[in-house]
């Protein structure tokens, strides 16, 4: 059987007693070398786990950023299948990072989940976030997932009621993937009014890890998340960052930001710029 | 295959055989929810029921007329040709039924917001007429492809205090208004109702507008046994996301005797790739939170669409035709363009009715079955909005500047 990568990840963020760090990258954006080079880097930067996604021509989920990188990505001709080579090509690089498939879900209807949850296992993926895909609907992936042993992480939300929450933890392993606010991804200056006591919700339901995103930009966010879960994940921020960086800066700039986020110096130790 | 009791779907998965569902971001669940406890509540509430009841008579002018087309019938020399007149209720098309229903029942539920998408404007106008009497804020997202050829329905939504909000991303037009709304509504869920104009979107919408648009085919039902003493052979009518053509079909689902026929958008032909014939030419995916045919690459992107009318240019359709279409309860074909305005000029001269170029495909298919079928026969064709709104595309096509 091959390793659990995000159980011995989260395992190892308890033991050391800090809030873990997931980061988002749109694949392909700028472009598909880009994300090759940035997957490494932001591992060492501090990054826990990187979500990668197979951009989608409708991504009716993510705010203004998400959608400029998704269809820049696309404008590129970048396919799902680019996506898994490219896990493949970098998964000798970083062998204890989770890397997890942020997707919406007709690209991997299109490829067909048998063929798709096959292909995700061969190249080394450790889970997939179908965006799209809430718990009561998640059975036929999470059915060609499960013998892979590849994670399925149903997402949850503050409006999330007891049905859902118990529909969603079903079919979860891994860690459970909790949005901050109502909304789409985008970065935000304060973390929801609402709190994050609905996490508790979840914990009551669950011991698996809760993972919380949306809205997340600073480092602060990222210490206040941590009192309720386990990680914090930021997108919209780190993908501003990409967008707005001349191309030979892309790697430095984010992970500039990514060893912020995770609250260690940088330059890293030992890293040059 | 059998088609289902057609009461009996969709059923408590929201599944139209295996279409449908709710394919949602997580937020979004517990408000489909929300609405489908509210709604099952409604229909049998006798006070809600009466409301709409009085409203679409009163307000709305139904029931509308069913038209014997005795100019069109002899110039195609064939069956019968009725018109169900959805284009004579008030604000000239069949959108109004679902937008008086829908906002009643958000009413219900406490939401002050109201939001919708707008393909043709149609929708956004029936939505913005309903909001402006219930005073309601209501908000339209419309493509901005779709603002500059529905001109004059963008300022009507605008007279009646409605917010058009304009959508630049991708074809810029009806689908990217769709995402547009689903993302507000995601990030407003709780004070807002998302008043979807067609049969799509997860469940229960498909199952609620289906209902609410039911009354053309119930009504249509009893006035052709009224005036003939017996059913139709056909139902024809337009398919865009197909809202008017399930309220015309869903009466006679159980009458096997009626053959039902959905017209697509053929636009410059399904070979050309410009066109929204979604049914006639796509494969099942994930749209817009359910599962139904779409029009997609090898790679599951969805793609860009064609059509003349703004109404019927989406790539999806609802997941009810697509059961339909698969049992092979329904028929759907396509009609380009140019057959489309074909529709328009031949139901403008022989009827004096200027209609909607989207029922201008149903009424070009119609007239072309109508004269391959016996006098005795009997085409009923859903004429779901009148053209007002498509007089300067209609003239822009002929080069005229009107």
């Amino acid at each position: 059987m091959s390793k659990d990568r995000i159980k011995e990840k989260f395992n190892a963020i308890r033991q050391e007693g800090r809030p873990g760090l997931i980061v988002y990258l749109t694949t392909g954006c700028p472009d598909l070398e880009a994300t090759l080079e940035l997957i490494p880097a932001l591992a060492a930067a501090g990054a826990d786990a990187i979500e990668l996604s197979i951009p989608f021509s409708d991504p009716l989920a993510d705010g203004p950023v998400i959608q400029e990188s998704t269809f820049h990505a696309l404008a590129q001709g970048v396919t799902p299948d680019d996506c898994l080579d490219l896990v493949a090509q970098v998964r000798g690089e970083v062998p204890d990072t989770p890397l997890i498939l942020m997707t919406y879900y007709n690209p991997i209807l299109s490829y067909g989940l048998e063929r798709f949850a096959q292909r995700v296992a061969e190249c080394g993926v450790d889970g997939i976030i179908p965006v799209d895909v809430p718990g009561e609907e998640a059975e036929p992936l999470f059915n060609q997932c499960a013998p892979r042993n590849v994670h399925l992480v149903p997402l949850l939300a503050p409006t999330s009621n007891e049905d859902n929450i118990r529909a969603a933890v079903a079919l979860s392993s891994g860690f459970i993937y909790c949005v901050s606010l109502t909304g789409t991804t985008g970065a935000q200056n304060q973390l929801s009014q609402r709190g994050l006591e609905w996490l508790n919700r979840v914990s009551a339901h669950t011991a698996l890890p809760l993972a919380v995103g949306f809205g997340i930009s600073r480092r602060e966010h990222v210490e206040t998340v941590g009192r309720y879960a386990q990680a914090a994940a930021v997108g919209t921020a780190l993908i501003r960052t990409v967008l707005d960086s001349p191309r030979d800066q892309v790697v430095a700039q984010a992970s500039k930001l990514v060893a912020e986020l995770a609250g260690q110096p940088w330059p890293a130790s030992g890293g040059t710029l | 295959m059998t088609v289902s009791k057609a009461a009996a779907l969709p059923d408590d998965r929201g599944r139209f055989g295996e279409f449908g569902g709710k394919f949602v971001p997580a937020t979004l669940m517990a408000a489909l929810t929300e609405l489908e406890a509210a709604y099952r509540q409604a229909r049998i509430d006798p006070e809600f029921r009466q409301r709409l009841e009085s409203l679409l008579h009163h307000y709305a002018g139904r029931p509308t007329a069913l038209y014997y087309a005795e100019n069109l019938t002899r110039h195609c020399g064939g069956a019968r040709i009725y018109l169900k007149r959805e284009d004579l209720a008030h604000t000239g098309a069949h959108k109004i039924n679902n937008a008086l229903g829908q906002a009643l029942l958000a009413e219900h539920m406490g939401k002050e917001r109201i939001i919708a998408e707008t393909g043709a404007g149609q929708h956004g106008v029936a939505t913005a007429t309903v909001c402006a009497m219930l005073g309601r804020r209501c908000v339209v997202y419309m493509g901005a492809e779709d603002i500059r050829r529905q001109a004059l329905n963008v300022f009507r939504m605008r007279l009646l205090e409605a917010e058009v909000i304009a959508v630049d991303a991708g074809t810029r037009t009806l689908k990217d208004a769709i995402n547009e709304a689903i993302r507000d509504w995601v990030t407003n869920v709780e004070t807002t109702h998302y008043l979807i104009g067609s049969a799509v979107g997860p469940h229960p919408y498909p199952m609620l507008v289906r209902d609410f648009q039911s009354v053309i085919g119930r009504e249509a039902r009893a006035q052709i046994l009224e005036a003939e003493g017996r059913l139709p052979d056909y139902v024809v009518a337009c398919v865009g996301g197909g809202s008017n053509a399930i309220g015309a079909f869903y009466e006679f689902i159980g009458d096997e005797t009626v053959g039902l026929v959905g017209v697509e958008a053929g636009g410059g032909g399904l070979d050309s790739g410009q066109h929204s014939a979604t049914l006639s030419a796509g494969r099942p995916g994930v749209l817009h939170g359910s599962l139904s045919y779409l029009l997609q690459d090898q790679h599951g992107q969805v793609n860009e669409t064609h059509s003349i009318s703004a109404g019927l240019d989406y790539p999806g359709v609802g997941p009810e035709h697509s059961y339909l279409k698969d049992a092979r309860r329904a028929e759907y074909v396509a009609v380009s363009d140019a057959q489309a305005l074909e529709g328009f000029h031949l139901l403008s001269r022989t009827e004096g009715i200027i209609p909607a170029l989207e029922p201008s495909h149903a009424v070009h298919h119609a007239a072309q079955l109508a004269a391959t079928l016996p006098p005795e026969q009997i085409v009923l064709l859903c004429l779901s909005g009148r053209g007002d709104k498509d007089v300067p595309t209609v003239a822009a096509a002929a080069g005229i500047e009107v």
